[in-house]
């Protein structure tokens, strides 16, 4: 449709060309889950995709842990970590989008756009005043510095995504609602919400693997190993020994990933759909 | 994506603001019914129940923005160690920072990772979504494939799959000895590391692309076959159609990547692999990681309170660059959608 408008550009070719751009993108992943399972000393160098003899030494070796510290530990805190997040965004988030979306009150454009600016702040002009107050409430090492926001609507992104959403859904459900007496509580809890869950689906998911995936949160309030996260577990890998331990290392990546995967796996459409939509409307 | 929205906000702002600002959400024939009196105590009702509603986002705003600002701020212009009461010291952290070798190599670092990095992406993006465009069968699984990777590139596993690839004798070392170019890993070298990393942000293309894909398919077919029917070629259909079309999209992925690549940490912090934070040699000492060395490995938080806000002049220039720039070449549709 775009540069050739004509239909035969010829199907194979263009499956061809799709194809060769997805194995350079998708080599390194393919390449590091065969590697798994080479040898330890045998993956760096080695190009081939598949191992020839495949070993399990590299996961045998991650339920000896990571600085005496079992694998699961760091997966519980990430765990609670995530679920914590999500929880805390489908719930506030919601809640000031509804307002930005149906409720008229005093200062709401105003209120709009300065969420639309904390959009473009950079964290980092932030962090420093939010890691001396989180010090002087003695949080420091507890999950709530990286959880608190979450609960406070902070991640505009997803505000803003909810409330697109919103403004799209019929208007007369909710002044039908409310001739019948139903007030906001009521219409954002037994209309908006359920007629909402595509946005709340993708909401989740983003906030999920964001969560996981996060560095610098951790990195900046947890210093005691055992509330490590997934991410600085692995960073701790990376840190100890005298020479990369590239198959424990490369092990513990992949395993660290599949909740990431699955996920994905699980509810691309929401995702991709749901990034798609932001570039688009206004 | 966290950012993604970021870049919407300005085109967003007008027209939706505008479209909610008329009186809507009563029903037209009884408003005019109702007393003045009715009208201003459900007003108020109004008022209350949407502070209650945004009684979230305002403490937030309060605690966890506004205030953490003005504070760091106020921060900027002292000498603070974390412990001991902050000490004014005027302009002298910025007087300092500008003086700052590693401060100066931060900014050239970052500086190079923004302007080569980010146009790669967006032209891989771009290039990708126009060839996805050209079919329907297939689509959704190339679009998902080509996704993944930017919803995994940022984590601390894929920067160490990233080391284990670009090291010396690795993957990319021995391809390129397949053609002859003896460079060595590119991790390591302090030449080179930084363009690992720029790899690794290239390699996630697929945010973008996913952008650029839904942009092509509202360009009107129309366009594409009277162009052609005008013997325009390829080159010119794509510079006199799809460009110009396409053009808020690619704007707000400018704008998104841009302000994404100042502030990328995570990975540039881990390439460089064990002792070697966001190095080796300070190769890829981008300007997030010095602040984080000096505020919280030197406590310095008045030098990196400062950084912070040397940060927010710099974004805030850019996109106040990108927005001027947009009336010369972003072309927004009347039509609303």
């Amino acid at each position: 449709m775009t540069l050739f408008p004509r239909k035969h550009t010829g199907s194979l070719a263009w499956h061809l060309g799709a194809l060769a751009v997805l194995a350079v993108v998708l080599y390194p992943v393919v390449w590091v889950i065969g590697g798994s399972f080479k040898p330890g000393d045998e993956i760096v160098g080695s190009l081939e995709l598949l191992p020839t003899d495949p070993v399990m030494a590299n996961y045998t070796r991650l339920s000896e842990g990571i600085a005496d510290i079992p694998i699961s530990t760091f997966f519980l805190n990430s765990t609670v970590l995530a679920l914590g997040s999500v929880g805390g965004v489908v719930v506030s988030c919601s809640l000031a989008a509804y307002a930005f979306a149906r409720i008229r009150f005093a200062g709401r454009n105003l209120m709009f756009g300065v969420m639309i600016g904390t959009l473009l702040l950079p964290y980092h002009v932030v962090m420093i005043p939010q890691y001396v107050l989180f010090q002087k409430l003695e949080l420091i090492n507890t999950m709530v510095p990286l959880l608190l926001g979450k609960y406070l609507a902070v991640d505009a992104f997803f505000v803003f995504l909810m409330v697109q959403f919103m403004r799209n859904l019929p208007k007369e459900l909710d002044e039908a609602a409310r001739l019948d007496g139903c007030g906001h509580l009521r219409i954002y809890w037994s209309i908006v919400l359920p007629l909402c869950r595509p946005a709340l689906i993708t909401s989740a998911i983003f906030t999920f693997i964001h969560a996981w995936n996060d560095f610098m949160g951790p990195l900046l309030y947890l210093n005691e190993p055992e509330k490590y996260t997934v991410s600085l577990g692995l960073k701790m890998f990376v840190d100890q020994g005298a020479v990369a331990d590239y198959g424990g290392m490369i092990a513990m990546s992949l395993v660290a990933l599949l909740p990431v995967l699955a996920f994905f796996l699980a509810f691309q459409r929401y995702l991709i759909d749901g990034m798609a939509t932001s570039g688009l409307k206004g | 994506m966290e950012g993604t929205a970021a870049t919407d906000a300005g085109h967003q702002r007008g027209p939706r603001l505008s479209k909610d600002a008329r009186p809507g959400g009563r029903p037209p024939g009884s408003a005019q019914a109702r007393s003045s009196a009715h009208a201003r105590r459900r007003g108020r009702r109004e008022n209350l129940s949407g502070y209650l509603f945004m009684s979230p986002w305002i403490a937030g705003f309060l605690l966890l923005t506004a205030g953490p600002m003005a504070a760091s701020f106020y921060f900027a212009f002292t000498d603070y160690n974390l412990f001991d009461t902050p000490q004014w010291v005027g302009l002298k952290n910025f007087s300092d920072m500008f003086a700052d070798a590693r401060w100066q190599k931060s900014v050239e670092v970052t500086s190079k990772y923004v302007v080569i990095g980010t146009p790669l992406k967006l032209i891989a993006a771009l290039g990708v979504a126009m060839l996805l465009a050209q079919s329907r069968r297939g689509q959704a699984f190339y679009r998902a494939a080509f996704y993944a990777p930017s919803l995994i590139g940022a984590s601390v596993s894929v920067a160490i799959v990233w080391r284990a690839l670009f090291t010396d004798d690795a993957v990319v070392d021995r391809t390129q000895q397949l053609f002859g170019m003896n460079v060595g890993g590119w991790v390591g070298d302090p030449d080179w590391t930084l363009y690992a990393l720029v790899a690794l942000t290239v390699w996630q293309f697929g945010a973008p692309m996913v952008i650029f894909l839904a942009g092509l398919k509202q360009v009107p077919r129309e366009l594409y076959e009277a162009a052609e029917v005008d013997g325009a070629g390829p080159w010119r259909r794509f510079w006199s159609i799809t460009l110009p079309m396409i053009s808020p999209v690619l704007f707000f992925n400018v704008l998104l990547e841009t302000i994404h690549s100042f502030q990328i940490f995570g990975s540039a912090y881990i390439l460089g692999g064990q002792g070697n934070p966001c190095g080796p040699a300070d190769a890829t000492l981008v300007y997030t990681c010095y602040l984080y060395q000096q505020g919280f490995e030197n406590s310095r938080m008045g030098f990196a309170s400062a950084m912070a806000w040397m940060l927010v002049v710099a974004v805030g220039l850019v996109t106040a660059v990108l927005f001027w720039s947009q009336k010369r070449w972003v072309h927004y549709e009347e039509t609303a959608r």
